[in-house]
């Protein structure tokens, strides 16, 4: 188990810019996810930590010890891909043994069964051990390249969308079982994601990535509660936080342009009059979606509402946060 | 672009039926004509009209196999009945057997020189292919287009300066030197198909075994050849057929020690006549190496093993 620390790293693919300048430190122990669009650099800051791929300009240091010029093997990283990457040519559980028969590890075949059985049971994926990698369903396909990473005892994890072709049930199940894993191992966890909840849920800290860029690293709360821009503040937030201009309310200050309300900023109840365009019942919540002065807001109100389409509410921000033109914070 | 796929019609797959059947039939009349003329009696095999129902002899076979005197009355008296069957063939057409033909070693020197450019071909051809498709190789495009057109002249066209190399070099009639030549000239062909192959071949799979632990040349080994597998054997089949069936450059460079059959069967012609019985049977046993090695590695033609383990 280590500390990842990226120092200035940059790198281009061509003309594109993949990374600029990140400045990163993952502590030991922790669970980082990164955020961001397509293309913000999630999966090339992986392949650098992973030796994939080498940085332009900046260092990677793993606990302590610089990484430059070593290969994936002498990093000691385990990584979970994308899109799976199963030998083809093996079945699961030599999928699964691949890594321990390394030359670097040369596990025993006695600790190996054991190591495998453990790791097929997590997944749940113990019934398909004698299967080809080919013969699995997405979803299957995936458990299995997670439980390649899983056998080992990696200073660091890397994992890319790990749970992105799972069903909600085994997503959520799994998202538990790699908190547990992380949590009792002490492993660091570097995790790249699309999915806001898994984010917030199994993270310790969270670092949003804009075109290359870190825009912000903290824990989750802090980039809920506290975030840098708009941008960083639209990453997180379910529904997503409302962006309109700042002066639809009166009371911004001088620099701001727009204003940034999370559904709990807009009391209900006192201010001005809204009407109710839209209700969404989701069981334990209830989205309202309103028109104020031409401009749509979704909020949350109570879950057995008797509001309706057509009604009237009178809507106040509190404590909102103002952006100024480019988008950074100003309040 | 958008394409429908719907069940052939009855007549579309009448029609592919019999397009195959007669393809088929055309392509294999010589075959099935060289195999039933190896066990022809010299007459038969010459007659004409052409005979396609006659008494099957083994005479062409024991003619290949073995050299023959023409025996006068005194030498059979004394040589007494014959001890074998095929010496009893012999008789029957009044020679008696003087030894074993060299078409054994001729065979022999094929199969060393055939397998063994095919076996070198591939290595070599597999590592430029992997390097080619890999990594960045300075002038790569150049040096693709250079390997491929030393494939551009016709043998002929260097075969002198071959000829004279050789004799230099002391590689005149030996198998090194046939398997260097033959090596040589296939392997422009086999590291080209085999790059197309290890293109098709994702770099995940290679990155994937990087990362669990394994060098480079080490996930080459365990992780890039097994799903190269069906490419090699198809290009080591073409690799094997070239070599085999080569003609000129065996003519040319060998003469004792190292000739291969090819050149060697039309020698069959002229010793006792035109034995054309067994030219054939000779031709008829040249094609049984090829044979057997295209079915042993049939199923690695048929399998598409790659199929569906990194998500597009």
């Amino acid at each position: 188990m280590a500390e990842v620390v990226l120092n200035g790293v940059s790198k281009a693919f061509g003309d594109e810019t993949a990374l600029d300048n990140v400045n990163m430190t993952v502590p030991d122990g922790s669970f980082v996810v990164l955020l961001g669009p397509t293309g913000a650099g999630k999966t090339t800051t992986l392949r650098m930590v992973s030796g994939l791929d080498k940085p332009d300009a900046g260092h990677v240091s793993i606990g302590g010890r610089d990484m430059a010029g070593l290969t994936p093997a002498q990093r000691d990283v385990a990584m979970v891909f994308q899109q799976y990457s199963l030998y083809p040519h093996l079945t699961v559980r030599q999928n699964l043994e691949f890594p321990l028969k390394s030359p670097i590890l040369r596990t025993r075949q006695s600790v190996i069964d054991q190591k495998v059985g453990e790791v097929a049971e997590i997944l749940q994926i113990s019934h398909k051990l004698g299967n080809k990698a080919t013969a699995l369903s997405g979803g299957e396909m995936q458990r299995v390249s997670i439980g390649r990473a899983l056998v080992r005892n990696p200073s660091v994890y890397l994992m890319d969308e790990p749970l992105s072709s799972l069903d909600a049930k085994l997503r959520s199940d799994l998202r538990i079982e790699l908190k547990n894993i992380q949590a009792n191992s002490g492993a660091t966890l570097l995790y790249v994601t699309h999915d806001q909840i898994e984010a917030m849920t199994i993270a310790t800290h969270v670092g949003v990535l804009d075109n290359g860029r870190l825009v912000q690293f903290g824990t989750p709360r802090e980039i809920y509660e506290n975030p840098v821009s708009v941008y960083a503040a639209s990453r997180l937030g379910q529904p997503r936080i409302n962006v309109v201009p700042a002066d639809l309310f009166g009371g911004a200050p001088q620099a701001a342009e727009t204003i940034g309300l999370r559904p709990e900023h807009i009391v209900q109840g006192e201010g001005e009059d809204s009407m109710v365009k839209r209700v969404e019942h989701l069981g334990d919540q209830t989205r309202l979606h309103l028109a104020f002065k031409n401009h749509d807001l979704i909020t949350v109100t109570d879950a057995h509402t008797e509001l309706s389409e057509g009604d009237i509410v009178k809507i106040r921000p509190e404590k909102p946060y103002y952006f100024d033109a480019s988008g950074a914070r100003v309040a | 672009m958008s394409f429908s796929v719907t069940e052939p019609t009855k007549g579309t797959k009448w029609f592919a039926g019999v397009l195959v059947v007669a393809y088929a039939v055309i392509t294999l009349i010589p075959l099935l004509w060289i195999i039933a003329t190896g066990f022809k009696s010299p007459a038969d095999s010459i007659a004409y009209p052409p005979v396609v129902v006659f008494e099957p002899t083994l005479e062409g076979y024991v003619n290949l196999f073995t050299d023959r005197t023409r025996a006068t009355e005194d030498m059979l008296e004394a040589a007494g009945p014959p001890q074998t069957w095929y010496e009893e063939i012999a008789r029957e057409r009044g020679t008696v057997i003087s030894g074993p033909s060299r078409y054994g070693e001729r065979f022999l020197n094929s199969v060393i020189i055939g397998f063994g450019s095919t076996a070198l071909c591939m290595i070599l051809g597999t590592a430029a292919a992997y390097a080619f498709s890999r990594f960045r190789v300075p002038l790569k495009d150049d040096l693709l287009f250079f390997i491929l057109s030393t494939r551009m002249m016709p043998p002929i066209a260097v075969a002198i300066p071959i000829f004279l190399m050789f004799r230099n070099l002391g590689l005149n009639d030996t198998h090194l030197g046939m398997i260097l030549l033959y090596t040589a000239v296939n392997l422009s062909l086999s590291v080209w198909l085999l790059k197309g192959f290890i293109d098709e071949i994702p770099m995940e799979y290679e990155e994937a075994a990087l990362i669990d632990g394994y060098t480079r040349f080490q996930a080459f080994y365990k992780v890039v050849l097994p799903q190269a597998a069906t490419g090699i054997a198809s290009t080591a089949i073409f690799c094997l057929i070239f070599a085999w069936n080569e003609y000129a450059f065996a003519v040319l460079l060998t003469s004792g020690e190292a000739q291969t059959a090819p050149p060697f069967i039309p020698n069959i012609i002229g010793v006792n006549g035109k034995d054309w019985p067994a030219v054939a049977a000779g031709a008829t046993i040249f094609l049984v190496p090829v044979m057997v090695f295209t079915v042993l590695l049939r199923k690695h033609l048929l399998r598409g093993i790659t199929f569906g383990a990194v998500r597009k």
